[in-house]
């Protein structure tokens, strides 16, 4: 019943991005399911945004409202965990995956539980929850529908919003069928792939496990400082489910979900859900505040989870990518996530967030880690849909630089002078050799010059490395004569700066 | 006015077609234009592949060699917001690093005097209508640089729309990368194939003959998928169709 899914820490196994996507793209059903829904989600947050009229300036709020935080981050966490504390509850800190795991399995190992029920959550994703507790004897059951499906398939979730993005409906009752009566109450008899069906099945599924369960866990999308509240933001109801029925609820929760006051929710509460779902407002928003008499769980505790983070605030262009609410715009809209899929990315995190933050929470050490940073044509799409306004093309190519040059980093605190990757030493000598190059005109024109000359014999495709590009197309026809050739040979008489030669 | 053409080192290797189109586009419109003979690349191939230090002598070779002139005109939308939005973040980071305001000096005075060709012929010129014939079915790419980082918005699309006996049909998704990159495209083949795949079956259920972009490195990628692909069609770079006129058309 142990999920194959490992969190993010150690996952070396992982191959690169061209590798995974190489498979990725020649899957006609992946490709399909992906195209649909990414399309869809797209058209529809495009219209639930364009009927804000202040969208740019709640964008902008947002932007600030993160990085005032980010940079106040040491005093507004103490600020949580005193307010915390003060409400009922009791704040863990968590430097890593590790010992956030450990926490949390002690914490529930103290209550004399085996079972606990799962809100749907990246942090925990990401710490690989699930396979720790699971090691200790402790089964954790997802209770997002879509966290279900991929927890039934033993599968790897593939979209931050929607985890099971990459399966359609034939392929989520199938799933359903063979393996419900394995984690608890089977599927119906007959269940057909009809929404309708597949919602009743999982709510049946679901229900004996709210009503049994005595431990919850979650994340939060936001916690608000100045009263140690946190807030859940969901669709189905589910987590509302967790968050209130157990007795004990433990958050594991990122150090930079903090906003500094309530005041503050009032722009991502407009902005996460038209960016995610394309809803005016979730159906949900759940929030708590410690413990409230006989009202929900009468224990709470808090996970704050570092796991990299403090190493990215400490990057001057890196650190943008902590403002991430995980709204999952920027991978609807991508043109590579759309082909490639999720897993190609190697993480909970996939898409163009995932490109900027997994090299950064995890370091560039792994082959899929130092892949990352390229898989982006720097479209710019991801920046333009993103409700905090992280220019990731600005980070993918920072990180492009600390994977191909090396350079300064700051990892478990300290800082680091990284080396460069392995495998780009031949590119590094190529760069240097083009650069000095185009530093001498004279060199470029007679580069210029031979290849033109030789042009009769050159192939219209490539052999070796160069198939890369001559594998799908062909090569351009090169000109009889570079521009600055015909430039001189036709203006030169002018006499003016055009005409002299620079070149030399 | 002095008025520099920054041709970019792509065009000026693979595609002096488009050069010596914008030359006598300009020249047509009464445009004193000079190809000044120092001029190489921008460096933006190096900066997005993560080869920053590589890319700021580029920088600074290309500050000098332009800074005289009152205004610089590429045909390249990538290249030009290399120059406008990427030189001052190089200037940035320098100076983040501790190594003073040297370089953000050098690159400032090219930066505001750069313009990819449709913002100076509809900004500083004020013209859409330059008197082109092209009578062909054209279906317009707006790439990614142009339109996200320059926001060039409709001024090509204006352009092509006052174009005598030309017909512009709307190129379904036009808006979605057609997976070029730059080097992406060949340290991620599949995905980038797939991209311009997706690019070229859009373009081609317009019915268009021709597919027209303002920027010749998107343009290899299509064009090499398109007659990979067998489809018939041919990408163009929209200078050539805006020099294209009655008494000298372009093949």
């Amino acid at each position: 019943m142990s999920a194959t899914f490992v969190g993010m820490p150690g996952f070396p196994e992982f191959p690169s991005f061209p590798e995974a996507a190489h498979e990725a793209v020649r899957d006609k059903t992946l490709r399909g399911n992906l195209r649909h829904a990414t399309h869809t989600i797209r058209a529809k947050r495009a219209k639930a945004v364009a009927e804000v009229s202040d969208w740019a300036a709640l964008r902008e709020a947002g932007r600030q409202i993160k990085d005032h935080t980010l940079r106040h981050l040491d005093r507004y966490l103490v600020q949580v965990e005193e307010a915390v504390t003060a409400a009922g509850g009791t704040v863990h800190w968590a430097v890593d995956a590790d010992e956030a795991n450990r926490i949390v399995a002690d914490l529930v190992k103290r209550t004399g539980e085996r079972e606990v029920v799962k809100v749907k959550s990246m942090a925990t994703q990401e710490i690989g929850l699930n396979e720790a507790l699971e090691a200790e004897g402790i089964h954790a059951y997802e209770t997002d529908l879509a966290e279900l499906i991929v927890q039934l398939g033993k599968d790897r979730p593939s979209h931050i919003l929607v985890p099971a993005i990459h399966r359609n409906r034939g392929e989520i009752r199938d799933i359903f069928r063979s393996e419900m009566s394995a984690w608890g109450r089977p599927a119906p008899e007959g269940l057909s792939d009809t929404p309708a069906e597949l919602a009743e099945a999982a709510r049946l599924h679901l229900r004996e496990k709210f009503l049994r369960a005595k431990v919850g866990i979650s994340g939060a999308n936001f916690v608000v400082a100045e009263t140690g509240t946190l807030v859940v933001v969901e669709s189905e109801g589910n987590g509302r489910m967790c968050l209130t029925l157990p007795e004990t609820l433990i958050s594991v929760v990122g150090i930079e979900k903090i906003v500094p006051t309530w005041r503050d929710l009032e722009v991502f509460l407009q902005t996460l859900p038209r960016s995610s779902t394309a809803e005016r407002m979730n159906p949900y928003t759940s929030m708590w505040t410690g413990t409230t008499g006989q009202d929900g769980p009468s224990t709470f505790h808090l996970v704050l989870l570092d796991n990299g983070r403090t190493d990215t605030l400490a990057d001057q262009v890196g650190r943008q990518a902590l403002r991430c609410i995980r709204c999952s715009a920027c991978l609807n809209v991508c043109p590579v996530y759309e082909r490639a899929g999720g897993h190609a990315y190697g993480s909970v995190y996939p898409g163009p967030i995932g490109a900027i933050l997994s090299p950064q929470l995890r370091g560039t050490g792994s082959e899929i880690d130092a892949s990352l940073p390229y898989a982006s044509s720097l479209c710019g799409a991801c920046y333009e849909v993103c409700p905090v306004a992280i220019d990731i093309p600005e980070v993918l190519v920072h990180l492009r630089e600390r994977v191909a040059q090396g350079g300064q980093a700051t990892r478990g605190g300290n800082k680091v002078v990284l080396k460069p990757a392995k495998g780009h030493a031949a590119e590094r000598t190529a760069m240097r050799a083009a650069r000095l190059a185009l530093s001498h005109p004279g060199l470029l024109r007679g580069g210029q010059r031979l290849a033109s000359r030789t042009r009769r014999f050159h192939p219209r495709s490539l052999p070796g490395p160069g198939k890369a590009w001559s594998g799908t197309r062909d090569l351009p026809a090169l000109p009889a004569e570079p521009f600055r050739d015909w430039w001189q040979r036709t203006h030169a008489e002018r006499g003016g700066q055009g005409g002299k030669d620079g070149a030399k | 006015m002095r008025v520099a053409l920054f041709l970019t080192c792509v065009n000026d290797t693979l595609y002096p077609d488009t050069g010596r189109a914008v030359v006598k586009l300009l020249t047509r419109l009464g445009v004193d234009v000079d190809f000044p003979m120092a001029q190489t690349c921008c460096g933006q191939a190096h900066y997005n592949t993560g080869y920053r230090h590589e890319a700021e002598p580029l920088a600074r070779r290309f500050a000098e060699v332009f800074r005289g002139y009152e205004a610089i005109v590429t045909p390249s939308g990538s290249c030009g917001a290399m120059v406008r939005d990427l030189y001052p973040r190089m200037g940035e980071r320098a100076h983040a690093e501790g190594r003073g305001d040297t370089l953000a000096r050098t690159l400032a005075p090219v930066v505001p005097k750069t313009y990819e060709l449709t913002e100076f012929l509809v900004d500083v010129l004020g013209v859409t209508d330059v008197g082109a014939y092209y009578p062909h079915t054209v279906t317009y790419h707006p790439t990614c640089h142009g339109l996200r980082v320059l926001g060039l918005g409709d001024r090509p699309r204006r352009l092509l729309q006052a174009v005598k006996g030309l017909e512009l049909v709307e190129l379904p998704g036009a808006e979605e990368c057609c997976g070029f990159g730059g080097t992406f495209a060949v340290k991620n083949p599949d995905v980038s194939a797939a991209m311009g795949t997706d690019k070229v079956r859009n373009a081609e259920s317009t019915g268009a003959e021709v597919l027209c972009a303002a920027d010749n490195s998107c343009l290899m990628h299509i064009g090499g998928t398109m007659t990979r692909l067998r489809t018939g069609m041919r990408p163009v770079h929209l200078a050539e169709i805006l020099a294209s006129t009655e008494e000298e058309p372009a093949a």
